[in-house]
């Protein structure tokens, strides 16, 4: 399948899919189960509003979703009495699976999330969305119901930032441009048709969750994309035009960790698919500057991307979903 | 038409509960109606939304009009007077704010929540909740969200609406967002006027001195307060905002005053705003600058009495749910539906804080006795003699 074939086949605007009636009438029909993960880490301000949205259109009106889950890495904050309050199932990652121990990191929460909750999709979707609204979930979900041979649906859209004087036009997804399409286009040129290769927002069914290892920090989702591409082609992937997403800023520094974290998962990955050959152990520590008066000040970030398996090799989850 | 009073008040604390199991569906109108920004004359986004939920309840003749109302219609039984529920879709926020909602375990939080997104939002799940709590007036119910009501608007949504429409409006309740209690019947005589100074490019220094409008707008605001006030009928000048000049050490070549009269009397009311027009002649021409009277909106005073079935109806529902009515004068919808002889009343549905300030926030909670409220109300109005 070329990209221009995939882009006319596999590419799609969420208005494509307004009709959710029909949507649940073959979701019925198809007798799926869908879940949905929100992974959070201190996210009491947006929580409330996404939980009670989805609830109210997607499960009260339209019940295209079975679970709303919230899976937690320790939130100082009100996030999970919140989403508890407005109805979402909450957890705290750690005491899922205890028996594999507790890794604090967005990764874990996807992972674990395939384990706690039961849908034969699942959709996740980041808590700190700001212009939140029903379409970041049936956009991602309805790909999956009506084409069987589509495993795994990205999200893309025009992402404004939130500043305090009011909506920026343009930016974002400067990771996306400086690192990560660059390093596709090098290694797997396919998959730069990916419009946001790098979105929180996804929507894949358990057997193709089963199937792939999880880093559990920055580099989860360009690991994904890899494992489903070289494992399925690019046409396992669709994605889908979400139009505008709000969210956060974040500093330049901190896209510094977020590129850190991708290079490492990429070359891990682009060894075992003995496509480079690193002669050397990379190191695990980003080091960055500051100016601090007349003194140049040096901050080292540890940063390790350790993976989780593919989950259907644990025991635990093996028992409850293949016994 | 008569509507007399069927309320029975320990139904009203069920029906309450029933309404707080639509929590999640109530919230989220709430917030999606919140984040659409709705300033005056821009409604479009709130009116799609309104008619969305309306289509989705199966009301009829569900439209807008070409001043951007939009409305949907409820048939009770054959030959029932009809009621009118309205709420203004507009707020004082325009779009160039962020008009991201936060929802705390209490609150709500964001730009325009109290006033009036969630008037509007309980008027898009009136229809649903009717129909998902078996709910049926023996009325007509005729959901109306109107706009351009605030500012410059001046009523102009409802007034389009009330000069238009096909069908005869027997009484309305409105919906505001705060406060809950709010139980307003009458409206009082309102003059909303903005006063400019501008001084000519030909002004003469030499002849009048070397003053700027800040201190001509100074003089008319002195003299404006001479104007005697009469404490019965109760009367008030409100300065709400005055702007002028634009630096330290230049004169103010324009100044500009916006002012509301307001008083329980027409004659009162129209003196001053006369007065008024005298003293802007007055130091024109004295001082030579050019002075401009902006009338932006105006109001009649009137309403029904205390003892109106509708008001009685209102006052023992409030009673049923422990709600202790704020009485008082109103000059929002209210106000034109009185300028045309319907009997309504104004209805808050939950407690604001900081109200058209950035920091604004409703509590959740009361919104669902608010709501049972407006229920209990709708559930109560029926023709004389009948059961229901």
């Amino acid at each position: 399948m070329s990209i221009d074939q995939w882009l006319e086949t596999n590419s799609f605007h969420h208005s494509t899919f307004w009709d959710l009636k029909q949507l649940v009438a073959e979701k019925e029909k198809q007798n799926l189960k869908i879940s949905l993960c929100i992974p959070t880490l201190n996210e009491e301000k947006t929580i409330g509003k996404e939980i009670v949205i989805f609830r109210s259109e997607l499960m009260t009106r339209y019940p295209l979703l079975d679970e709303i889950a919230v899976i937690d890495s320790g939130s100082k904050d009100q996030t999970l009495e919140i989403a508890s309050r407005f109805g979402a199932d909450t957890y705290f990652s750690g005491d899922i699976l205890p028996e594999e121990g507790f890794k604090r990191g967005k990764g874990e929460n996807l992972w674990k999330a395939i384990h706690q909750l039961n849908g034969d999709i699942i959709v996740y979707v980041d808590a700190d969305i700001t212009n939140i609204h029903p379409r970041f979930v049936y956009g991602l979900v309805a790909p999956l119901i009506y084409q069987p041979d589509t495993k795994y649906v990205k999200a893309f859209y025009d992402r404004p930032l939130a500043f305090s004087q009011g909506i920026r036009p343009s930016g974002g997804g400067r990771v996306t441009e400086i690192l990560t399409r660059p390093l596709f286009s090098l290694f797997f040129p396919e998959l730069t048709a990916l419009m946001q290769p790098l979105s929180g927002e996804y929507a894949v069914r358990r057997e193709t969750l089963e199937e792939i290892a999880f880093p559990i920090g920055y580099g989860v989702e360009i690991s994904h994309l890899i494992d489903v591409y070289t494992r399925w082609g690019l046409k396992a992937f669709a994605q889908c035009d979400l139009d505008k997403r709000v969210h956060r800023n974040q500093a330049t520094r901190d896209l510094g960790k977020m590129a850190f974290g991708i290079l490492q998962a990429f070359l891990n990955r682009c060894e075992q698919l003995d496509m480079v050959d690193v002669k050397t152990e990379m190191a695990k520590v980003l080091r960055q500057f500051q100016v601090n008066g007349e003194q140049i000040e040096q901050l080292e970030f540890t940063i390790v991307e350790e993976e989780r398996p593919p989950i259907q090799t644990i025991k635990g989850y093996q028992e409850k979903f293949h016994p | 038409m008569d509507m007399t009073t069927h309320s029975s008040p320990p139904t009203l604390e069920a029906l309450r509960e029933q309404v707080k199991d639509c929590q999640d569906i109530l919230l989220a109108n709430l917030v999606m109606m919140a984040e659409t920004p709705a300033p005056t004359f821009g409604e479009e986004g709130r009116v799609r939304f309104l008619l969305d939920r309306f289509r989705e309840a199966g009301l009829d003749h569900i439209g807008d009009d070409e001043v951007n109302n939009g409305v949907g219609f409820l048939p009770g039984p054959d030959g029932a007077p009809t009621l009118a529920v309205f709420a203004h879709l507009d707020t004082v926020f325009g779009t160039e704010h962020s008009h991201a909602m936060s929802l705390g375990p209490e609150r709500v939080k964001g730009l325009g929540i109290a006033d009036n997104s969630l008037g509007a939002a309980v008027l898009a799940s009136l229809p649903h909740l009717l129909q998902r709590l078996g709910i049926q007036p023996q009325v007509n119910l005729l959901f109306a969200g109107v706009s351009g009501s605030l500012g410059r608007g001046n009523l102009g949504g409802i007034r389009f609406l009330l000069e238009n429409s096909q069908r005869k409006i027997d009484q309305a309740i409105c919906l505001e967002g705060a406060p809950l209690g709010r139980l307003n019947y009458t409206a009082l005589a309102m003059m909303r006027g903005e006063i400019r100074v501008q001084m000519p490019d030909e002004y003469d220094f030499s002849r009048f001195g070397v003053t700027g409008a800040i201190v001509h707008m100074n003089d008319i605001i002195n003299r404006l307060l001479e104007i005697p006030r009469p404490s019965r009928p109760k009367t008030s000048v409100v300065f709400g905002s005055i702007q002028g000049g634009t630096t330290f050490h230049e004169l103010a070549r324009k100044a500009s005053l916006r002012f509301e009269v307001r008083s329980e009397a027409d004659e009162v009311a129209d003196m001053i705003e006369s007065r008024i027009g005298d003293i802007l002649l007055e130091v024109q021409a004295r001082s030579g600058v050019d002075i401009s009277l902006d009338k932006i909106a105006f109001r009649r005073q009137g309403g029904i009495t205390f003892d109106h079935p509708l008001v009685q109806n209102c006052r023992s529902v409030m009673a049923g749910l422990g709600i202790e009515p704020k009485i008082g004068p109103s000059m929002s919808e209210l106000a034109a539906l009185i300028a045309h002889d319907i009997p309504a009343v104004t209805l808050g549905l939950s407690n604001g804080h900081q109200v058209n300030t950035p920091e604004e926030e409703v509590e959740i909670d009361p919104i669902f006795t608010g709501i049972t409220q407006v229920l209990g109300v709708l559930q109560s109005l029926s023709f004389p003699g009948d059961a229901a």
